[in-house]
């Protein structure tokens, strides 16, 4: 560790400390002191009143073996998860990717792709809401044109995830301004090189733009796990978890849990399962990264 | 890095001779099919924004029909004025506005000085803090949401801005992670010179960085003034009187039903107005905004 030897030198570490001041002290109060009480919280029973009673892992037991709803959570989390994250990686590249060409209005595009992804919230909520609306939503509107019978978007434990997908991916902007600034940093002559070698654009895709891609894909996808695991407005705007709890993702739960039925103790231990799944798929990810993504200038 | 508008794809296909078409010809064909397949997209991405805009000028009679009318025949404006007769709106905003304001406040001040000591100044256990701080950008918001609940509720803030807005004078992950990425790319030598003439570190930053960093003063400003505006989770975990409410949560009145018909013109204008200040920002910052993924995703 470093040590300052000098006054200078001790002078300015002190003064370094100061600078920080604020994140530290803010780090210790609404993150660490949370983050410890809330564990301690997870091994109690209390509703808002009085003073937690400690009940060792009584949550730990009832939430996996006896408590349906915690299931829900995890099944539904895991599908929208799964299903969203890998579509919007591929598809946020194919946009980047035409993005990347040399046309006309180019700006105007990117602005009307990306704007999606900043317009989030309850306003969008309420909006998709009526778009998914069975008799009288625009999707139903243009998917009768094709024949296509009325879906109840929101309302069938069947498709709903489909909706929340759909949905997600109309955000798709954001994943692919990152894509595009990956694009635009790969420099001109690799593809010049890889031309002059004999590679077609397709090659050039797969040896040239994928593997310089890499540190891209791999952010996207770790701000894209954390991200999706943690979904709750919509579906606390357009479902409320339903129908049948085919949209009772943590967030949901969590915040049922412990704002309406004042479980506080419990709904720490939900808040601590889904901590520990995010932590460990992130490290997990992060650990594979060795594998598949290359950073320029560290191998060789 | 970003500016580097030169498509590499379109630049070497110049260079490649053994194509059967001509050369201008194959580009031609490229650059239409791009665009074919970007209008394509656009005009998916743009038919919920339309359908807000439509539905919002529409009476309830015709949102009610089937099948469904793009363009309303009759034009509502009554709609908007409704907004803010049947609920409290224009307080709703005003709160918005506030929280806003303090948010970002907030978070400029405490977020570039933090960056500043990470970015500019040796002491020990710098490079540990750092990555502590970023360790909390997967740490879900609903794993200290209890705690703070009780925290906030023990010293009596329930119920007022306080909860939202002191916070984020304490520091933000991302924000300073920002400026740190900033800082960095500042030259030595003007904090050298600074500190021959004998300026004391404090004014360093205050005169000679601060300054310079107009850019990504106005990106976190920018990211904080969404972040804020569209925020829903912590208002309804801590608000209880409804002239609290800000937008996000104010609008979701909408969703209750009168008669047992949800008045989705009303619902659609407030939305929409809502979501003005967001696209108004986006459209005169969408640079600002770009550059902060940029740094984020692309420069590690």
């Amino acid at each position: 560790m470093y040590l300052p030897k000098t006054k200078m030198a001790r002078r300015e570490a002190i003064e370094g400390l100061l600078f920080i001041l604020p994140w530290l002290v803010g780090y210790l109060i609404f993150r660490l002191g949370p983050l410890l009480a809330s564990f301690y919280l997870s091994f109690t029973n209390y509703g808002g009143t009085g003073t937690p009673k400690w009940i060792g892992v009584g949550n730990y037991g009832y939430m996996f073996s006896e408590d349906p709803r915690f299931w829900d959570s995890v099944r539904s989390t895991l599908t929208f998860v799964v299903g969203f994250l890998p579509l919007s990686l591929v598809i946020g590249l194919g946009i980047a990717l035409l993005m990347n060409q040399k046309v006309r209005g180019i700006l105007l595009f990117r602005g009307i792709y990306y704007l999606p992804a900043v317009t989030t919230g309850v306003a969008v909520a309420l909006l998709w809401q009526f778009v998914f609306h069975k008799q009288y939503g625009v999707l139903s509107g243009i998917l009768g044109w094709f024949g296509v019978p009325q879906i109840g978007w929101l309302v069938d434990p069947n498709v709903v995830m489909y909706a929340f997908i759909l949905m997600a991916l109309w955000g798709i902007g954001g994943t692919m301004i990152v894509y595009l600034a990956g694009l635009q940093a790969i420099p001109s002559e690799l593809y010049e090189a890889a031309t002059i070698d004999g590679a077609n654009s397709l090659q050039r895709f797969w040896t040239v733009t994928l593997p310089l891609l890499t540190p891209v894909i791999f952010f996207n996808l770790v701000t894209g796990l954390i991200a999706a695991f943690q979904i709750f407005e919509n579906a606390y705007i357009m479902t409320g978890g339903g129908p049948n709890y085919a949209t009772y993702f943590f967030g949901l739960n969590i915040y049922f849990t412990a704002f309406r039925s004042l479980r506080f103790g419990y709904a720490s231990t939900i808040a601590y399962i889904l901590f520990v799944l995010i932590a460990a798929l992130t490290l997990f990810v992060m650990g594979t990264s060795r594998r598949w993504v290359y950073y320029a200038g560290e191998k060789e | 890095m970003a500016r580097q508008q030169s498509a590499p794809v379109t630049k070497t296909a110049s260079q490649a001779p053994r194509w059967e078409m001509g050369v201008s010809q194959h580009r031609l064909v490229g650059a239409f099919a791009t665009y074919f397949m970007l209008v394509i997209g656009a005009v998916i991405l743009m038919i919920p924004f339309f359908w807000m805009l439509s539905t919002s000028l529409k009476t309830l009679d015709e949102v009610n029909t089937w099948p469904i009318t793009w363009i309303p025949s009759e034009w509502i404006w009554q709609n908007y004025i409704d907004v803010f007769q049947r609920i409290p709106f224009a307080r709703f905003l005003m709160n918005s506005i506030m929280l806003a304001t303090g948010g970002i406040v907030g978070s400029i001040i405490s977020c570039s000085l933090p960056g500043f000591g990470f970015a500019r100044l040796r002491f020990p256990g710098r490079s540990f803090l750092f990555f502590v701080m970023l360790t909390t950008l997967m740490m879900p918001a609903w794993v200290v949401i209890v705690p703070h609940f009780m925290m906030f509720n023990t010293i009596g803030w329930l119920d007022t801005f306080l909860p939202i807005v002191v916070p984020s004078f304490f520091g933000n992950a991302f924000y300073i992670f920002l400026f740190r990425q900033y800082f960095l790319g500042i030259p030595k030598e003007l904090e050298d010179a600074a500190r021959v003439d004998g300026c004391s570190t404090f004014r360093i930053f205050w005169q000679i960085f601060l300054p310079m960093s107009l850019p990504v003063i106005a990106t976190v400003a920018v990211f904080a003034f969404f972040y804020y505006w569209n925020d829903l989770l912590y208002p309804l975990v801590y608000f209880r009187s409804q002239h609290n409410f800000p937008v996000s949560l104010g609008m979701r009145m909408f969703q209750t039903a009168e008669f047992n018909v949800i008045h989705y013109p009303r619902m659609m204008a407030a939305a929409l107005m809502s979501l003005i200040p967001c696209i108004l920002v986006f459209s005169f910052a969408q640079r600002l905004f770009i550059q902060g993924v940029v740094i984020t995703g692309v420069e590690k």
